[in-house]
Protein backbone atom coordinates (compact mmCIF):
# COMPACT_ATOMS: atom_id res chain seq x y z
CA UNK A 1 0.00 0.00 0.00
CA UNK A 2 2.58 2.68 0.88
CA UNK A 3 4.35 2.01 -2.50
CA UNK A 4 1.65 2.51 -4.25
CA UNK A 5 1.02 5.88 -2.64
CA UNK A 6 4.29 6.74 -2.91
CA UNK A 7 4.51 6.16 -7.20
CA UNK A 8 1.24 7.08 -7.81
CA UNK A 9 -1.97 5.57 -10.31
CA UNK A 10 -0.80 6.79 -13.69
CA UNK A 11 2.44 5.17 -12.92
CA UNK A 12 1.46 1.89 -12.10
CA UNK A 13 -0.82 1.86 -15.16
CA UNK A 14 2.05 2.95 -17.29
CA UNK A 15 3.75 -0.21 -15.29
CA UNK A 16 1.11 -2.07 -16.44
CA UNK A 17 1.16 -1.10 -20.23
CA UNK A 18 5.14 -1.96 -20.73
CA UNK A 19 4.48 -5.47 -18.89
CA UNK A 20 1.86 -6.23 -21.35
CA UNK A 21 4.29 -6.34 -24.42
CA UNK A 22 4.87 -10.26 -23.18
CA UNK A 23 1.44 -11.03 -23.64
CA UNK A 24 2.32 -10.77 -27.37
CA UNK A 25 5.45 -12.40 -28.02
CA UNK A 26 4.37 -15.60 -28.03
CA UNK A 27 1.57 -14.75 -30.86
CA UNK A 28 4.07 -12.75 -32.33
CA UNK A 29 6.89 -15.55 -33.13
CA UNK A 30 4.29 -18.00 -33.95
CA UNK A 31 3.32 -15.25 -37.00
CA UNK A 32 6.87 -15.24 -37.89
CA UNK A 33 7.30 -18.77 -38.15
CA UNK A 34 4.03 -19.49 -39.92
CA UNK A 35 4.90 -16.69 -42.55
CA UNK A 36 8.36 -17.96 -42.79
CA UNK A 37 7.09 -21.94 -43.87
CA UNK A 38 4.53 -20.42 -46.18
CA UNK A 39 7.42 -18.34 -47.94
CA UNK A 40 9.27 -21.34 -47.84
CA UNK A 41 6.84 -23.15 -49.88
CA UNK A 42 6.06 -25.64 -46.54
CA UNK A 43 1.89 -25.82 -48.02
CA UNK A 44 0.13 -24.52 -51.00
CA UNK A 45 -3.22 -25.23 -49.08
CA UNK A 46 -2.54 -22.54 -45.54
CA UNK A 47 -2.70 -18.35 -47.02
CA UNK A 48 0.16 -16.64 -45.53
CA UNK A 49 -0.74 -14.75 -42.65
CA UNK A 50 -0.60 -11.20 -44.66
CA UNK A 51 -3.28 -12.90 -47.16
CA UNK A 52 -5.53 -13.69 -43.84
CA UNK A 53 -4.83 -10.02 -42.87
CA UNK A 54 -6.15 -8.71 -46.10
CA UNK A 55 -8.65 -11.53 -45.55
CA UNK A 56 -9.95 -10.10 -42.34
CA UNK A 57 -10.15 -6.55 -43.40
CA UNK A 58 -12.32 -7.57 -46.21
CA UNK A 59 -14.84 -9.65 -43.93
CA UNK A 60 -14.56 -6.99 -41.13
CA UNK A 61 -15.15 -3.66 -43.27
CA UNK A 62 -15.38 -5.14 -46.89
CA UNK A 63 -14.07 -3.33 -50.15
CA UNK A 64 -11.00 -5.70 -51.13
CA UNK A 65 -13.18 -8.56 -52.26
CA UNK A 66 -16.65 -7.83 -52.28
CA UNK A 67 -17.78 -11.33 -51.99
CA UNK A 68 -21.19 -12.79 -50.25
CA UNK A 69 -18.61 -13.06 -46.83
CA UNK A 70 -17.05 -9.16 -46.94
CA UNK A 71 -18.03 -6.50 -44.17
CA UNK A 72 -20.17 -9.14 -42.58
CA UNK A 73 -18.44 -10.02 -39.48
CA UNK A 74 -20.29 -8.04 -37.29
CA UNK A 75 -23.63 -10.33 -38.32
CA UNK A 76 -21.89 -13.70 -37.63
CA UNK A 77 -20.41 -12.14 -34.38
CA UNK A 78 -23.22 -10.83 -33.30
CA UNK A 79 -25.09 -13.93 -34.48
CA UNK A 80 -22.57 -16.42 -32.03
CA UNK A 81 -22.79 -13.81 -29.43
CA UNK A 82 -25.95 -14.04 -28.93
CA UNK A 83 -26.38 -18.17 -29.05
CA UNK A 84 -23.26 -18.13 -26.89
CA UNK A 85 -24.45 -15.39 -23.83
CA UNK A 86 -27.99 -16.15 -24.33
CA UNK A 87 -26.96 -20.49 -23.89
CA UNK A 88 -24.26 -19.53 -20.90
CA UNK A 89 -26.90 -16.95 -19.12
CA UNK A 90 -29.53 -19.61 -19.02
CA UNK A 91 -26.73 -22.31 -17.93
CA UNK A 92 -26.09 -20.13 -14.99
CA UNK A 93 -29.48 -19.68 -14.30
CA UNK A 94 -30.55 -23.27 -14.28
CA UNK A 95 -26.97 -24.56 -12.67
CA UNK A 96 -26.24 -21.95 -9.90
CA UNK A 97 -29.73 -22.60 -8.03
CA UNK A 98 -29.51 -26.40 -8.78
CA UNK A 99 -26.13 -26.35 -7.98
CA UNK A 100 -26.75 -24.39 -4.77
CA UNK A 101 -29.69 -27.01 -4.00
CA UNK A 102 -27.81 -30.05 -4.42
CA UNK A 103 -24.81 -29.18 -2.14
CA UNK A 104 -27.08 -27.81 0.91
CA UNK A 105 -29.33 -30.27 0.81
CA UNK A 106 -28.74 -34.68 0.68
CA UNK A 107 -31.93 -35.70 -0.39
CA UNK A 108 -31.53 -33.44 -3.65
CA UNK A 109 -28.16 -34.78 -3.16
CA UNK A 110 -29.27 -38.38 -3.43
CA UNK A 111 -31.69 -37.86 -6.07
CA UNK A 112 -29.57 -35.81 -8.58
CA UNK A 113 -25.97 -35.92 -7.98
CA UNK A 114 -25.73 -40.06 -9.45
CA UNK A 115 -27.89 -38.62 -12.80
CA UNK A 116 -25.95 -36.16 -13.48
CA UNK A 117 -22.45 -37.75 -13.00
CA UNK A 118 -23.80 -39.88 -15.77
CA UNK A 119 -24.99 -37.75 -17.95
CA UNK A 120 -21.36 -35.19 -17.98
CA UNK A 121 -19.27 -37.25 -19.49
CA UNK A 122 -21.29 -37.37 -22.78
CA UNK A 123 -19.31 -34.98 -25.07
CA UNK A 124 -21.73 -32.36 -26.52
CA UNK A 125 -20.75 -33.26 -29.97
CA UNK A 126 -22.22 -36.84 -28.95
CA UNK A 127 -25.71 -34.91 -28.86
CA UNK A 128 -25.99 -32.78 -31.99
CA UNK A 129 -27.97 -35.52 -33.77
CA UNK A 130 -30.49 -35.77 -30.84
CA UNK A 131 -30.37 -31.89 -30.74
CA UNK A 132 -31.29 -31.73 -34.61
CA UNK A 133 -34.19 -33.67 -33.99
CA UNK A 134 -35.56 -32.52 -30.76
CA UNK A 135 -35.28 -28.58 -31.55
CA UNK A 136 -34.44 -28.72 -35.41
CA UNK A 137 -31.80 -27.38 -37.60
CA UNK A 138 -31.41 -23.40 -37.00
CA UNK A 139 -30.49 -21.70 -33.95
CA UNK A 140 -32.18 -23.27 -31.28
CA UNK A 141 -30.04 -26.30 -31.48
CA UNK A 142 -26.99 -24.28 -31.16
CA UNK A 143 -28.09 -22.41 -28.29
CA UNK A 144 -29.25 -25.89 -26.60
CA UNK A 145 -25.67 -27.28 -27.23
CA UNK A 146 -24.27 -24.41 -25.84
CA UNK A 147 -26.54 -24.32 -22.87
CA UNK A 148 -25.58 -28.13 -22.42
CA UNK A 149 -21.52 -27.47 -22.68
CA UNK A 150 -21.61 -24.40 -19.86
CA UNK A 151 -24.24 -26.27 -17.57
CA UNK A 152 -21.98 -28.84 -15.97
CA UNK A 153 -18.69 -26.93 -15.44
CA UNK A 154 -21.23 -24.49 -13.34
CA UNK A 155 -23.15 -26.61 -11.37
CA UNK A 156 -20.27 -28.70 -10.21
CA UNK A 157 -18.14 -25.72 -9.09
CA UNK A 158 -21.21 -24.69 -7.32
CA UNK A 159 -21.39 -27.71 -5.93
CA UNK A 160 -18.07 -27.83 -4.56
CA UNK A 161 -18.32 -24.54 -3.15
CA UNK A 162 -21.23 -25.05 -1.01
CA UNK A 163 -20.08 -28.77 -0.05
CA UNK A 164 -16.07 -27.06 0.66
CA UNK A 165 -17.36 -24.38 3.21
CA UNK A 166 -15.45 -24.71 6.41
CA UNK A 167 -17.35 -26.14 8.96
CA UNK A 168 -16.07 -23.08 11.48
CA UNK A 169 -17.92 -20.19 9.62
CA UNK A 170 -21.35 -22.40 10.33
CA UNK A 171 -20.18 -22.17 14.07
CA UNK A 172 -19.08 -18.79 14.13
CA UNK A 173 -22.74 -17.71 12.76
CA UNK A 174 -24.90 -19.58 15.17
CA UNK A 175 -23.18 -18.33 18.04
CA UNK A 176 -23.33 -15.26 16.32
CA UNK A 177 -27.16 -15.91 16.18
CA UNK A 178 -27.19 -16.87 12.45
CA UNK A 179 -28.71 -19.76 12.30
CA UNK A 180 -30.84 -22.26 9.95
CA UNK A 181 -32.04 -20.91 6.62
CA UNK A 182 -30.65 -16.87 7.67
CA UNK A 183 -27.02 -18.77 7.20
CA UNK A 184 -27.79 -19.37 3.38
CA UNK A 185 -27.20 -15.83 2.25
CA UNK A 186 -25.16 -14.84 4.87
CA UNK A 187 -22.46 -17.82 5.29
CA UNK A 188 -23.32 -20.44 2.12
CA UNK A 189 -23.64 -18.31 -0.36
CA UNK A 190 -20.34 -15.64 -0.48
CA UNK A 191 -18.13 -18.24 0.88
CA UNK A 192 -19.43 -20.50 -2.41
CA UNK A 193 -18.78 -17.47 -4.66
CA UNK A 194 -15.27 -17.65 -5.33
CA UNK A 195 -16.18 -21.39 -6.79
CA UNK A 196 -19.58 -19.50 -8.86
CA UNK A 197 -17.18 -17.70 -10.23
CA UNK A 198 -14.91 -20.33 -11.19
CA UNK A 199 -17.61 -22.57 -12.70
CA UNK A 200 -18.80 -19.64 -14.87
CA UNK A 201 -15.15 -18.32 -16.32
CA UNK A 202 -15.40 -22.35 -17.09
CA UNK A 203 -18.96 -22.48 -18.48
CA UNK A 204 -18.12 -19.49 -20.56
CA UNK A 205 -14.91 -20.75 -22.24
CA UNK A 206 -17.22 -23.93 -23.16
CA UNK A 207 -19.76 -22.00 -24.20
CA UNK A 208 -17.02 -20.45 -26.82
CA UNK A 209 -15.76 -23.51 -27.28
CA UNK A 210 -18.93 -25.22 -28.37
CA UNK A 211 -20.39 -22.37 -30.81
CA UNK A 212 -18.92 -23.86 -33.70
CA UNK A 213 -20.10 -27.55 -33.36
CA UNK A 214 -23.52 -25.93 -32.15
CA UNK A 215 -23.41 -23.76 -35.52
CA UNK A 216 -22.96 -27.16 -37.67
CA UNK A 217 -26.13 -27.63 -37.06
CA UNK A 218 -27.13 -25.31 -40.57
CA UNK A 219 -27.70 -22.02 -39.70
CA UNK A 220 -27.01 -18.98 -41.98
CA UNK A 221 -24.83 -17.28 -40.12
CA UNK A 222 -22.60 -17.06 -36.74
CA UNK A 223 -18.91 -17.59 -36.61
CA UNK A 224 -19.22 -21.42 -36.43
CA UNK A 225 -21.29 -21.37 -39.68
CA UNK A 226 -18.50 -19.51 -41.09
CA UNK A 227 -16.14 -21.81 -40.37
CA UNK A 228 -17.97 -24.41 -41.92
CA UNK A 229 -18.69 -22.57 -44.96
CA UNK A 230 -14.80 -22.17 -45.34
CA UNK A 231 -14.47 -25.59 -45.29
CA UNK A 232 -16.96 -26.68 -47.57
CA UNK A 233 -15.85 -24.03 -50.12
CA UNK A 234 -11.89 -24.60 -49.39
CA UNK A 235 -11.81 -20.97 -48.42
CA UNK A 236 -8.96 -21.67 -45.67
CA UNK A 237 -8.21 -17.46 -44.93
CA UNK A 238 -12.22 -17.04 -44.16
CA UNK A 239 -11.89 -20.53 -41.24
CA UNK A 240 -8.74 -18.46 -39.98
CA UNK A 241 -10.30 -15.83 -39.58
CA UNK A 242 -13.54 -17.58 -37.98
CA UNK A 243 -10.95 -19.01 -35.86
CA UNK A 244 -9.35 -15.97 -34.77
CA UNK A 245 -11.98 -14.10 -33.97
CA UNK A 246 -13.69 -16.74 -31.83
CA UNK A 247 -10.12 -16.82 -29.83
CA UNK A 248 -10.41 -12.68 -29.23
CA UNK A 249 -13.71 -12.43 -28.47
CA UNK A 250 -13.45 -15.65 -25.91
CA UNK A 251 -10.60 -13.77 -23.84
CA UNK A 252 -12.76 -10.52 -24.09
CA UNK A 253 -15.65 -11.69 -22.62
CA UNK A 254 -13.23 -13.95 -20.18
CA UNK A 255 -11.45 -10.47 -19.16
CA UNK A 256 -15.15 -9.42 -18.34
CA UNK A 257 -16.10 -12.20 -16.26
CA UNK A 258 -12.49 -11.65 -14.35
CA UNK A 259 -13.40 -8.02 -13.72
CA UNK A 260 -16.44 -8.64 -12.01
CA UNK A 261 -14.71 -11.41 -10.34
CA UNK A 262 -11.84 -8.93 -8.91
CA UNK A 263 -14.61 -6.63 -7.71
CA UNK A 264 -16.65 -8.87 -6.08
CA UNK A 265 -13.88 -11.43 -5.06
CA UNK A 266 -11.60 -8.57 -3.39
CA UNK A 267 -11.20 -10.57 -0.18
CA UNK A 268 -10.24 -13.24 -1.34
CA UNK A 269 -5.90 -12.76 -2.59
CA UNK A 270 -6.08 -16.07 -4.56
CA UNK A 271 -8.82 -15.10 -6.99
CA UNK A 272 -7.71 -11.94 -7.87
CA UNK A 273 -6.60 -12.49 -11.44
CA UNK B 1 -21.68 -19.22 48.27
CA UNK B 2 -25.41 -19.53 47.19
CA UNK B 3 -25.77 -17.58 44.29
CA UNK B 4 -26.66 -19.43 41.49
CA UNK B 5 -23.66 -20.25 38.76
CA UNK B 6 -24.14 -18.24 35.29
CA UNK B 7 -22.85 -21.44 33.78
CA UNK B 8 -23.01 -25.11 35.66
CA UNK B 9 -21.98 -28.60 34.38
CA UNK B 10 -23.19 -31.55 36.09
CA UNK B 11 -21.50 -34.79 35.30
CA UNK B 12 -21.48 -34.25 31.90
CA UNK B 13 -19.75 -37.28 29.99
CA UNK B 14 -19.15 -37.23 26.43
CA UNK B 15 -18.39 -39.98 23.97
CA UNK B 16 -17.54 -39.97 20.67
CA UNK B 17 -17.46 -43.03 17.87
CA UNK B 18 -14.48 -42.85 15.96
CA UNK B 19 -13.50 -45.95 13.24
CA UNK B 20 -15.79 -48.22 15.50
CA UNK B 21 -14.38 -47.20 18.62
CA UNK B 22 -15.99 -45.35 22.03
CA UNK B 23 -13.63 -42.43 22.54
CA UNK B 24 -14.47 -41.28 26.57
CA UNK B 25 -13.88 -37.49 25.34
CA UNK B 26 -14.96 -36.29 28.77
CA UNK B 27 -16.29 -38.38 31.68
CA UNK B 28 -18.20 -36.85 34.70
CA UNK B 29 -17.19 -33.27 34.59
CA UNK B 30 -18.77 -31.26 37.09
CA UNK B 31 -18.17 -27.31 37.24
CA UNK B 32 -19.74 -24.30 38.22
CA UNK B 33 -18.89 -21.28 37.25
CA UNK B 34 -19.70 -17.66 39.09
CA UNK B 35 -20.81 -14.55 36.75
CA UNK B 36 -17.72 -12.48 36.10
CA UNK B 37 -15.38 -15.29 36.86
CA UNK B 38 -12.47 -15.67 34.76
CA UNK B 39 -11.78 -19.85 34.65
CA UNK B 40 -9.38 -20.88 32.91
CA UNK B 41 -9.03 -25.17 31.91
CA UNK B 42 -5.75 -26.39 31.52
CA UNK B 43 -4.50 -29.70 30.61
CA UNK B 44 -2.55 -32.12 28.07
CA UNK B 45 -4.21 -32.60 24.63
CA UNK B 46 -6.68 -35.48 24.64
CA UNK B 47 -8.25 -33.92 28.66
CA UNK B 48 -11.19 -32.86 26.98
CA UNK B 49 -11.25 -29.00 27.58
CA UNK B 50 -12.14 -28.05 24.04
CA UNK B 51 -15.21 -30.58 24.07
CA UNK B 52 -16.17 -29.14 27.29
CA UNK B 53 -15.91 -25.84 25.89
CA UNK B 54 -17.79 -27.00 23.21
CA UNK B 55 -20.52 -28.51 25.67
CA UNK B 56 -20.61 -25.22 27.07
CA UNK B 57 -21.13 -23.10 23.55
CA UNK B 58 -23.82 -25.90 22.65
CA UNK B 59 -21.78 -26.79 19.40
CA UNK B 60 -22.03 -30.40 20.95
CA UNK B 61 -24.74 -32.24 23.41
CA UNK B 62 -23.57 -34.31 26.59
CA UNK B 63 -23.74 -37.52 26.10
CA UNK B 64 -24.73 -37.66 29.84
CA UNK B 65 -25.63 -35.38 32.57
CA UNK B 66 -26.40 -31.44 31.80
CA UNK B 67 -24.90 -28.34 31.13
CA UNK B 68 -26.74 -25.37 32.11
CA UNK B 69 -26.35 -21.63 31.96
CA UNK B 70 -28.99 -20.09 34.52
CA UNK B 71 -30.27 -23.32 35.52
CA UNK B 72 -31.38 -24.15 32.08
CA UNK B 73 -30.17 -26.51 29.83
CA UNK B 74 -28.26 -25.63 27.14
CA UNK B 75 -29.63 -26.85 23.74
CA UNK B 76 -27.34 -25.01 20.98
CA UNK B 77 -25.08 -22.23 19.81
CA UNK B 78 -26.57 -18.57 21.07
CA UNK B 79 -25.27 -15.38 21.25
CA UNK B 80 -25.09 -15.15 25.45
CA UNK B 81 -22.22 -17.32 24.70
CA UNK B 82 -19.71 -16.25 22.30
CA UNK B 83 -16.98 -18.12 21.40
CA UNK B 84 -13.52 -17.18 20.59
CA UNK B 85 -11.74 -19.72 18.13
CA UNK B 86 -7.72 -20.29 17.59
CA UNK B 87 -8.51 -20.20 13.91
CA UNK B 88 -9.89 -16.85 14.44
CA UNK B 89 -13.16 -18.16 12.28
CA UNK B 90 -13.64 -14.62 10.93
CA UNK B 91 -16.10 -14.45 7.41
CA UNK B 92 -13.46 -13.91 4.77
CA UNK B 93 -15.65 -12.10 3.14
CA UNK B 94 -16.27 -9.33 5.13
CA UNK B 95 -14.52 -5.99 6.39
CA UNK B 96 -13.34 -6.05 9.97
CA UNK B 97 -16.66 -3.71 10.54
CA UNK B 98 -18.70 -5.64 8.53
CA UNK B 99 -17.52 -9.04 10.93
CA UNK B 100 -17.82 -7.18 14.72
CA UNK B 101 -22.10 -5.92 12.83
CA UNK B 102 -22.65 -9.62 12.01
CA UNK B 103 -24.08 -11.43 15.02
CA UNK B 104 -25.89 -7.55 15.66
CA UNK B 105 -27.67 -7.41 12.32
CA UNK B 106 -28.19 -11.07 12.13
CA UNK B 107 -30.97 -10.35 15.22
CA UNK B 108 -32.15 -7.53 13.74
CA UNK B 109 -31.00 -4.54 15.50
CA UNK B 110 -31.40 -1.24 14.44
CA UNK B 111 -28.68 0.26 11.85
CA UNK B 112 -27.90 3.38 13.60
CA UNK B 113 -27.58 1.36 16.79
CA UNK B 114 -25.27 -1.52 15.35
CA UNK B 115 -23.02 1.41 13.90
CA UNK B 116 -22.46 2.63 16.98
CA UNK B 117 -21.64 -0.70 18.77
CA UNK B 118 -19.04 -1.52 15.80
CA UNK B 119 -17.32 1.96 16.25
CA UNK B 120 -17.16 1.40 20.19
CA UNK B 121 -15.80 -2.54 19.70
CA UNK B 122 -13.57 -1.22 16.75
CA UNK B 123 -11.80 1.42 18.81
CA UNK B 124 -12.05 -0.81 22.55
CA UNK B 125 -9.78 -4.06 20.54
CA UNK B 126 -8.02 -0.86 18.72
CA UNK B 127 -8.19 -1.42 15.43
CA UNK B 128 -9.94 2.16 14.34
CA UNK B 129 -7.15 2.03 11.09
CA UNK B 130 -8.28 -1.05 9.95
CA UNK B 131 -11.69 -0.93 10.03
CA UNK B 132 -12.57 -1.53 6.56
CA UNK B 133 -9.89 -3.70 6.10
CA UNK B 134 -10.46 -7.92 5.26
CA UNK B 135 -9.38 -10.37 7.05
CA UNK B 136 -6.86 -11.66 4.87
CA UNK B 137 -4.86 -8.09 5.05
CA UNK B 138 -4.53 -8.13 9.38
CA UNK B 139 -2.25 -10.03 11.37
CA UNK B 140 -3.22 -12.87 13.23
CA UNK B 141 -3.24 -11.16 16.69
CA UNK B 142 -5.60 -8.39 14.88
CA UNK B 143 -7.77 -11.24 13.57
CA UNK B 144 -7.94 -12.64 17.02
CA UNK B 145 -8.88 -8.55 18.13
CA UNK B 146 -11.70 -8.69 15.54
CA UNK B 147 -12.99 -11.79 16.74
CA UNK B 148 -13.41 -10.62 20.62
CA UNK B 149 -14.67 -7.42 19.46
CA UNK B 150 -17.07 -9.71 17.07
CA UNK B 151 -18.05 -11.74 20.38
CA UNK B 152 -18.84 -8.14 22.87
CA UNK B 153 -20.20 -6.40 20.08
CA UNK B 154 -23.02 -9.23 20.18
CA UNK B 155 -23.98 -9.00 24.09
CA UNK B 156 -22.53 -12.23 25.03
CA UNK B 157 -22.77 -12.66 28.92
CA UNK B 158 -19.97 -15.60 28.33
CA UNK B 159 -16.92 -15.40 26.43
CA UNK B 160 -15.30 -18.52 25.38
CA UNK B 161 -12.08 -18.75 24.10
CA UNK B 162 -10.29 -22.29 22.90
CA UNK B 163 -6.48 -21.22 22.91
CA UNK B 164 -6.99 -17.68 21.39
CA UNK B 165 -3.51 -16.95 22.24
CA UNK B 166 -1.98 -20.24 20.91
CA UNK B 167 -0.92 -19.21 17.53
CA UNK B 168 0.55 -16.14 18.01
CA UNK B 169 4.05 -14.93 19.10
CA UNK B 170 5.06 -14.29 22.54
CA UNK B 171 4.84 -10.01 21.78
CA UNK B 172 1.56 -10.55 20.54
CA UNK B 173 0.89 -13.55 23.04
CA UNK B 174 1.65 -10.45 26.04
CA UNK B 175 -0.22 -7.73 24.66
CA UNK B 176 -3.30 -9.45 23.79
CA UNK B 177 -3.36 -11.38 27.23
CA UNK B 178 -3.19 -7.52 28.88
CA UNK B 179 -6.02 -6.08 26.89
CA UNK B 180 -7.95 -8.72 27.65
CA UNK B 181 -7.92 -8.59 31.05
CA UNK B 182 -8.69 -4.94 30.38
CA UNK B 183 -11.90 -5.55 29.01
CA UNK B 184 -12.98 -8.25 31.01
CA UNK B 185 -12.45 -5.98 34.11
CA UNK B 186 -14.38 -3.42 32.69
CA UNK B 187 -17.21 -5.28 30.85
CA UNK B 188 -17.67 -7.68 33.97
CA UNK B 189 -17.75 -10.57 31.29
CA UNK B 190 -17.32 -13.99 32.39
CA UNK B 191 -14.98 -15.78 31.24
CA UNK B 192 -13.74 -19.19 30.32
CA UNK B 193 -10.22 -19.56 28.61
CA UNK B 194 -8.79 -23.34 27.76
CA UNK B 195 -4.81 -22.60 27.44
CA UNK B 196 -2.23 -25.86 27.58
CA UNK B 197 -0.05 -22.55 29.22
CA UNK B 198 0.71 -23.07 32.97
CA UNK B 199 1.58 -19.65 32.62
CA UNK B 200 -1.18 -18.16 30.89
CA UNK B 201 -3.80 -19.51 33.01
CA UNK B 202 -2.09 -18.15 36.28
CA UNK B 203 -1.50 -14.62 34.38
CA UNK B 204 -5.24 -14.90 33.77
CA UNK B 205 -7.70 -16.89 35.99
CA UNK B 206 -9.10 -16.28 39.12
CA UNK B 207 -9.49 -20.52 38.79
CA UNK B 208 -7.65 -22.55 37.17
CA UNK B 209 -9.43 -26.12 36.39
CA UNK B 210 -6.45 -28.50 35.89
CA UNK B 211 -7.89 -31.52 33.64
CA UNK B 212 -6.65 -34.65 32.61
CA UNK B 213 -6.32 -37.42 29.36
CA UNK B 214 -7.93 -40.97 29.52
CA UNK B 215 -10.69 -40.55 29.87
CA UNK B 216 -10.77 -36.91 29.63
CA UNK B 217 -11.71 -35.31 33.00
CA UNK B 218 -11.67 -32.45 35.83
CA UNK B 219 -8.61 -33.47 37.86
CA UNK B 220 -8.41 -30.83 40.29
CA UNK B 221 -9.42 -26.73 40.47
CA UNK B 222 -7.47 -24.27 42.13
CA UNK B 223 -8.00 -20.38 43.12
CA UNK B 224 -5.53 -17.93 42.02
CA UNK B 225 -5.20 -15.72 45.04
CA UNK B 226 -2.44 -13.34 43.25
CA UNK B 227 -3.59 -9.62 43.68
CA UNK B 228 -3.28 -8.23 39.98
CA UNK B 229 -1.78 -6.79 37.66
CA UNK B 230 0.56 -10.63 37.80
CA UNK B 231 4.01 -10.35 37.67
CA UNK B 232 5.04 -13.37 36.24
CA UNK B 233 8.84 -12.83 37.37
CA UNK B 234 7.56 -12.31 41.20
CA UNK B 235 8.42 -15.42 43.91
CA UNK B 236 4.73 -15.86 44.29
CA UNK B 237 3.52 -16.16 40.78
CA UNK B 238 6.77 -18.89 40.34
CA UNK B 239 5.25 -21.15 43.54
CA UNK B 240 2.15 -21.11 42.12
CA UNK B 241 3.48 -22.55 38.62
CA UNK B 242 5.61 -24.69 40.23
CA UNK B 243 2.74 -26.18 42.45
CA UNK B 244 0.47 -26.59 39.22
CA UNK B 245 3.59 -27.53 36.84
CA UNK B 246 3.80 -30.34 39.29
CA UNK B 247 0.36 -31.55 39.33
CA UNK B 248 0.47 -31.60 35.71
CA UNK B 249 3.66 -33.80 35.28
CA UNK B 250 2.65 -36.48 37.74
CA UNK B 251 -1.07 -36.73 35.74
CA UNK B 252 1.11 -37.61 33.00
CA UNK B 253 3.54 -39.80 34.91
CA UNK B 254 0.55 -41.54 35.96
CA UNK B 255 -0.96 -41.57 32.64
CA UNK B 256 2.38 -43.39 31.10
CA UNK B 257 2.67 -46.17 33.61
Amino acid sequence: MARESTTGPAAARLRGVLSGWRALVVPALLVLAWHAAISAGMSRLIPSPAEVARYMVDFAVGGIWDDAFSATLHVHLLASMGRVYGGFALAALAAVPLGLLIGRNDAVRALLDPFLQMMRPIPVTAWLPLSMILFGLGPRSAFFLVFLGAFYPILLNTVFGVRSVDRRLFEAASMLGCTGSAQFFRVVLPAALPSIFTGLRLGLGLAWFVIVVGEMTGVPQGLGAVIMDGRTLSRTELVICGMIVIGIAGYLSDRCVVAAMNRLLRWSPSHIA
Amino acid sequence: MDEIPILELRGVDKTFALNGARIDALRGATLAVRKGEFVCLIGASGCGKSTLLRIVAGFEQPSAGEALMWSKPISGPAPDRGMVFQDYGLFPWLTVRQNIAFGPSSRGVQRDRIAATVDRFVEMVGLARFADAHPHQLSGGMKQRVAIARVLANDADVVLMDEPFGALDAMTRERLQDDLLAIWRSTGLTVIFVTHSIEEAILLADRVVVMEPGPGRIASEHAIALPRPRDVASPEFNAVRRELGALLHSHHARKAS
